[in-house]
């Protein structure tokens, strides 16, 4: 048993001003038991005739059968997305696109909670984000790009802008319905029709989402969701009919794909993984700053492909830091994700869990120093303790590898060019932050990290008028803004 | 009087007690931090304690010119026993008057552990000459105040002369023997976070035991990210030089629900040590009988009119 062993089954510890729990009620979302696949606007039954549980990670319950699409149920798919794009949306009326996709947008402001809940139940993320952070956005995205549906040849001049066609989008599981968003509104605002493959663990709020489909009266086949593991991802994007491939998703996997539309005519954007730094001065608002490392790698349990999961500490602060830091780690309420205290929430799966137990395994047997502040985890479903390696040299795999869970690594350095040489030493290159007083540091800092996006003094902050995307093993192509748009367009 | 070090366009601070560095705060993060504590949700058993707390952590506070010895008497009496019909309510940490209503508020509340606080030091601007200023907190000291509430030179403070406040801190807090001092930043005249933060550590080097917010006769007034960063300032200082400071966010509090949020932001900050009339404070009038109206309604479950509750 390792020292992380141990301490995960910990006891309580009192305090004199325990927060009563604050749950959120079930009730606003009525699940059905089963779920076929959504193709040409109507649930059907999946002719693999595999269907298999979608579990609740806080409590091991199986919320509800979903379909995994095979072969034919892909072929189907794209079928439905084919006629529908030729037999209309692609020429509809822009101002008609627009409304839809403006109906789109209010309806998930309506349904809301509703969503918001789903969301956190199927996924483990804590209510406070999926209705504070997840939902909001998502909304914001299909707004903001219901606003360009009509004003396309605004958006690129001089160009004339045409939709690509098919286009097949696989989202992951961190961000349901967000990355749904991200995926989803360029595509239709562009005059593309979609197949949307969810992950295989956090499919409902997608399903869900085919009933928004419908209330909006968006043409039967304009969206076709099939759900399903990574079979049915890889048929998908193996299928000759599609036009455009997004993912999103683990380098791993989008290295894959990769080669699979190699030498094909398909367009391709990847979206994957990332080991940000999250870069400190000596001259940072330094409680605010760890409100900015707590945020950047305990949001969403660290299941954020831009988390700032390398700590660079400027080493004349070190000391300070990290005593703030622990400090603040002991006031994280790890627990019931539908708690509207709860800062952090379940593990997304049993083997994202493992995965993020070996990493963290790993850590301790190459020497770092490793630390996690007393709290109670639930018995039942998948949690992780808040961690934070300190002591952490840059060959450490913990300090070079993804970890995707609630695990930060702390290094320091001495000079800006250092911080610089440290963050950029990494394969990817998607996300950093910078943490200083000073406005020219900001601008030079910014200037120099191999990086898609570059926080200052603050991290984890989206909008849908702003690209994101990596550098290097991170991807490429852009979502959010112009550029997200420009992805799902071909000009003549 | 202070042999503070002066630096060409610094800071100006003694050298002792050894402080942290000033540090700086972000706007946009410290609000975020706030409103995020704000919507802890806090019910049943834990709002009980929050509110019971509260009434027991509250300065009853009358700062008019209108103010009488008729007046002063009444606000006393109900500091001492708050609820007339519901004696399990603890009383109120203290009354806070003008000098001249000291010896009235004590005739009162002797014996009942229910401090007088006096407001001192040319209140509410400060404007003054120091030493008639030191000699308003002394007499106010003499006249039996157990705590004393002075305002620093915000004229002083904005105009880059820090030494001046903090000398007047430590004149002050000379002049007033044991009594209890609290430094009133007057926080809506400082302009920043940043100010917040300087002045909060210029009033803790001069000695100060407590550090308020506001005088009341401003807006803003008390504000939660205000607190915060009143609070973590006080977090800086007990994490290098062990000292434990007061904090009492002072005038616009006004509903139980925001001193609710204010002891949240307190345990997160500072944790359950400093939840304790010795550490925290809240400056309100209107604030008791909204406390009184939210713990009868969790005791009962029914809201009552306003009505049943006295007004002083």
């Amino acid at each position: 048993m390792t020292e992380i062993d141990k301490k995960q089954d910990r006891s309580p510890v009192p305090s004199a001003f325990d927060y009563a729990p604050a749950p959120e009620s079930r009730d606003v979302v009525a699940l059905e038991d089963r779920y076929g696949l959504f193709i040409g606007g109507e649930f059907v039954e999946p002719r693999s005739g595999e269907l298999h549980p979608s579990v609740s990670p806080s409590s091991e319950e199986e919320l509800a059968e979903v379909a995994y699409a095979g072969p034919e149920d892909v072929d189907m798919a794209v079928g439905a997305a084919r006629a529908a794009f030729e037999n209309g949306w692609s020429s509809w009326p822009a101002g008609e696109r627009a409304k839809i996709i403006y109906r789109i947008a209010r309806i998930l402001q309506e349904r809301a909670r509703e969503f918001a809940v789903l969301e956190s139940l199927d996924g483990g993320k804590p209510i406070r984000e999926s209705r504070d952070v997840d939902l909001p956005l998502a909304a914001a995205h299909f707004f903001y790009y219901a606003g360009w549906a009509d004003k396309l040849e605004y958006a690129f001049p001089n160009r004339t802008p045409r939709p690509l066609g098919v286009a097949a989008q696989i989202i992951p599981w961190n961000f349901p319905m967000l990355m749904l968003a991200w995926k989803v509104a360029p595509a239709l605002a562009a005059g593309n029709t979609v197949v949307l493959k969810p992950a295989e663990t956090t499919p409902l709020t997608a399903l869900l989402f085919a009933d928004v489909l419908r209330q909006a009266e968006v043409p039967p086949g304009v969206v076709n969701i099939v759900t399903g593991d990574g079979r049915a991802g890889s048929e998908l994007v193996k299928h000759p009919d599609v036009d455009k491939v997004a993912f999103t998703g683990s380098t791993e996997v989008g290295k894959e794909i990769q080669r699979a539309v190699a030498g094909t005519k398909k367009k391709l954007t990847l979206e994957l993984g990332g080991k940000a730094a999250n870069v400190i001065f000596d001259d940072a608002p330094l409680d605010q700053a760890v409100e900015g490392i707590v945020n950047g790698i305990y949001f969403n349990q660290g299941h954020v492909c831009c988390a700032g999961s390398r700590l660079l500490v400027q080493e004349s602060i070190y000391d300070q830091t990290i005593k703030k830091l622990k400090r603040r780690m002991s006031n994280l309420r790890v627990g019931d994700p539908l708690d509207k205290n709860t800062d952090i929430g379940a593990i997304n799966s049993k083997a994202q869990l493992e995965r993020i137990q070996e990493l963290v395994r790993s850590g301790e047997e190459e020497g770092a120093d490793v630390f996690q502040p007393e709290c109670r985890l639930p018995e039942k479903g998948w949690w992780f303790a808040p961690t934070v390696f300190t002591n952490v040299a840059q060959s450490y795999r913990i300090a070079q590898e993804e970890i995707f869970g609630p695990v930060l690594s702390v290094l320091t350095f001495r000079t800006p060019d250092e911080a610089i040489e440290k963050a950029n030493n990494t394969p990817y290159g998607l996300a950093a932050g910078v943490w200083t007083e000073k406005g020219s540091r900001i601008l030079s800092m910014a200037q120099r990290l191999r990086a898609g996006v570059v926080w200052a003094n603050t991290y984890n902050r989206f909008d849908p008028t702003s690209p994101f995307g990596g550098y290097k093993e991170s991807g490429f192509g852009r979502e959010g803004g112009l550029h997200g748009l420009e992805a799902y367009v071909r000009f003549d | 009087m202070a042999q503070a070090p002066a630096l060409p366009h610094g800071f100006e601070l003694p050298l002792l007690p050894r402080l942290p560095k000033i540090g700086s705060i972000d706007q946009v993060a410290i609000e975020e931090r706030a409103a995020t504590l704000a919507k802890r949700s806090i019910k049943r058993e834990s709002k009980l304690f929050a509110l019971e707390l509260a009434v027991r952590m509250t300065d009853l506070t009358t700062l008019e010119g209108s103010d009488t010895p008729g007046k002063v008497a009444a606000l006393a009496s109900k500091a001492i026993r708050p609820d007339p019909v519901d004696p399990t309510i603890p009383s109120v940490a203290a009354v806070c008057v003008y000098p001249n209503l000291v010896p009235h508020a004590l005739e009162r509340v002797e014996g009942t552990g229910v401090k007088v606080a006096s407001v001192a030091t040319a209140f509410p601007s400060g404007q003054s000459p120091t030493d008639i200023k030191v000699e308003d907190a002394r007499r106010a000291a003499e006249l039996g105040a157990h705590e004393i509430d002075m305002v620093i030179d915000r004229g002083a403070f904005l105009s880059g002369n820090y030494a001046k406040v903090y000398d007047e801190v430590r004149q002050v807090k000379e002049a007033i023997g044991d009594a209890h001092l609290k430094v009133i930043l007057e926080t809506g005249e400082l302009g920043t976070y940043d100010n917040v933060r300087r002045a909060s550590l210029l009033a803790i080097a001069g000695g100060a035991d407590f550090v308020k917010t506001s005088t009341g006769k401003i807006n803003p007034a008390a504000t939660l990210p205000v607190t915060l960063v009143m609070l973590e300032a006080v977090r800086d200082v007990f994490e290098e030089t062990g000292k434990r400071i007061g904090v009492k966010p002072a005038g616009g509090i006004r509903r139980a629900k925001q001193a609710v949020q204010h002891l949240v932001v307190v345990n997160e900050t500072l944790g359950p040590e400093w939840l304790t009339p010795d550490l925290f404070r809240f400056g309100a009038s209107s604030l008791l009988n909204d406390l009184l109206l939210q713990i009868r309604k969790e005791k009962t479950g029914r809201y009552q009119s306003p009505d049943y509750f006295t007004l002083d």
